[in-house]
């Protein structure tokens, strides 16, 4: 944001705010309710990836074990949306703290590798275990309402509470990346030994960062869960980790909002081809290739080095 | 002896034999892995998917031309490895330059693209492949199917070829010494660009083989590759992809392991190698024969 005067963000903020609350009126707002889990998953993988510089393939286990927790704690032992999706985080966390905790102990690809070997693991034990429907997933989960009074079977109803929600997820990784926390991580993912010589434990902040972004992603799951009433094995496959960094790069790393242009595209470019599976696939491989051959700032981040470019011009410097 | 460990020992061979050929497969694709990501520095996200279209080359060849199995072994390879030079050519060699990251994401895009285009043109259910070798083994106490002796010697026999190349040929020494430096090895008027354009063709060739013979085993099935891809990550994290005779034991005995487990505790087949891979990353975080990882 520091391409705009304080006023500036002011009015652009406003400008956003405004949207967001007309939009479920103009829009379906089922469709927008998938847009806001998308762009929080995707927010949470690129808290990870850009900021600590881990690439994570596993991102879909958080996201869907989560959703399996919110739906059958709903669905079979009747509990409330807020403490379904309070279990759901609670237990992507264990898993990031488990999985992580064995992760961050290589660098590099192995890290991708191992992130995409643990979600296969969990997407097994999914398949296996009894609770979790095999391939029918969870379905009917209810709608009940939350702590007894906010009725979450209006769908307009439903977009709010799943709008402050991702909110709340968006100003955590917010304060997040722009706390004394958030420069120790730059700082781990510009150069590890230097950071470790001046005496922070690398690997700490490392599994905290892992924890945090595991529950976040873990938090878009569980919502989702809430909101569609169903969980299915998809949501475990590396093609749900795929989409996230596929949302996370074509929006443009390194950027809060990227994850949320990313997702606005992908999300309606699967909604409009939803009977074709295999386009859908075909088309996300394509973007995958041309964003990372043509533009690899993604949408958001191109948008800044055009202002920027622009700045420079404006005080008649040639750009460099 | 009609028992080993409690358990009837025509089930242990049969076990055995279809471990060692599981184990082929993985040591197969984690030693084209290695090779690639030793020279381009670049994982190849894209390697299952080649499998698999190695597999499709192999069973179109006998659909539409009627080439037989043996002729298709040769073809394959070739036509898999031209459609890797072209994408080293046209686009990884674009990405050398910046973070290893996006060859990786580039890769792992072009996965999706073509199994995305199989399961659009063939889709999810598999193509049958008739087994090109009749008879087999009789060894007394069970019955190996010749193709799977076949199977598992052919594998060996290529690891071991590309082994000595690398290892022992003059060739293999312009390939490791561009590894530790290319720059260096430039100046010696070696064509590093292309020799890196050769070694990629040659890992993606590796992988359209394998996906050739696993042609008549499993059904040539778009999905074959990208279940594949992920197990063979994890051998890849047991092994290191530090040492080459490291890649082709790690997948082999995998394999095995993998087979044993169906026979002990069938549930946890699917997950062992997994769990062998936890196991390894708590005991020896860089894998069995691993150097310390860039």
């Amino acid at each position: 944001m520091k391409h705009f005067s304080p006023a500036t963000v002011r009015i652009l903020l406003a400008i956003s705010i405004a949207l967001l609350i007309a939009a479920p009126f103009v829009l379906y707002p089922q469709f927008l309710i998938e847009i806001l889990c998308f762009a929080l998953l995707a927010a949470a993988l690129n808290l990870l990836v850009s900021y600590c510089g881990l690439l994570s393939f596993g991102h879909a286990m958080f996201f869907g074990a989560a959703g399996y927790a919110t739906a059958h704690s709903m669905k079979i032992w009747g509990f409330d949306p807020a403490l379904g999706i309070l279990l759901g985080v609670g237990l992507a966390a264990v898993i990031g703290a488990l999985t992580g905790s064995l992760a961050i102990r290589r660098q590099g690809i192995y890290f991708s590798m191992i992130t995409l070997a643990f979600a296969q693991l969990v997407y097994f034990m999914a398949l296996r275990m009894p609770f979790t429907g095999g391939e029918d997933g969870l379905q009917d989960v209810p709608r009940r309402a939350m702590f007894g009074f906010i009725n979450m079977g209006n769908n307009y109803v439903m977009y709010f509470v799943v709008l402050s929600l991702t909110a709340f997820g968006f100003f955590a990784i917010y304060r997040i990346v722009n706390s004394p926390f958030g420069q120790v991580l730059k700082a781990i993912r510009d150069n590890e030994p230097r950071a470790i010589s001046l005496g922070y434990r690398a690997n700490r902040y490392k599994l905290v960062v892992f924890i945090l972004s595991a529950s976040l992603a873990g938090l878009a799951g569980s919502i989702k869960a809430v909101a569609f009433q169903v969980v299915t094995l998809t949501d475990l496959t590396w093609v749900t980790s795929g989409e996230a960094l596929l949302i996370c790069i074509l929006g443009g790393m390194q950027t809060l909002l990227g994850p949320v242009a990313g997702a606005i595209l992908i999300v309606s470019m699967s909604h409009y081809l939803a009977s074709y599976a295999e386009w859908v696939l075909m088309i996300q491989g394509l973007v995958f290739v041309l964003v990372v051959l043509l533009f690899r700032k993604g949408l958001v981040g191109e948008f800044y080095a055009w202002l920027e470019r622009r700045e420079l011009r404006r005080a008649g410097k040639e750009p460099t | 002896m009609n028992e080993i460990f409690g358990i009837p020992t025509s089930a242990f061979i049969g076990q055995l034999v279809i471990g060692l050929i599981n184990g082929s497969f993985y040591a197969l694709m984690s030693l084209g892995l290695a090779i690639i990501f030793g020279l381009l520095h670049v994982v190849n996200f894209a390697h299952g998917a080649q499998y698999m279209l190695g597999a499709f080359v192999a069973w179109g060849l006998l659909e539409y031309f009627g080439i037989s199995y043996w002729y298709a072994l040769v073809i394959t390879p070739f036509v898999v490895g031209a459609f890797g030079l072209v994408i080293e050519r046209l686009m990884l060699r674009r990405l050398y330059s910046v973070d290893h990251v996006y060859a990786l994401l580039l890769t792992f895009g072009l996965a999706m693209l073509m199994e995305g285009a199989f399961r659009w043109k063939f889709g999810a259910t598999g193509q049958p492949y008739p087994n090109p070798m009749s008879g087999g083994l009789d060894i007394g106490i069970s019955f190996i199917p010749a193709y799977r002796i076949w199977v598992i010697a052919a594998s060996l026999m290529l690891c071991l070829t590309t082994w000595f190349v690398i290892e022992r040929t003059k060739l293999g020494s312009y390939l490791r010494a561009a590894n530790e430096n290319a720059s260096l090895v430039r100046t010696f008027g070696i064509n590093v660009p292309r020799m890196l354009m050769l070694t990629y063709g040659l890992g993606v060739g590796l992988a359209g083989f394998s996906g050739a013979m696993a042609a008549p085993i499993y059904q040539v099935n778009p999905l074959m590759g990208n279940s594949l891809i992920v197990i063979v990550f994890a051998v890849v994290v047991i092994g290191g992809m530090g040492s080459i005779i490291g890649s082709i034991i790690t997948g082999f005995s995998l394999g095995v392991v993998e087979g044993l487990t169906k026979l002990i505790y069938p549930d946890a087949a699917g997950v062992v190698i997994f769990i062998v891979m936890i196991i390894t990353l708590a005991i020896r975080p860089n894998g069995l024969f691993g150097q310390e990882a860039r």
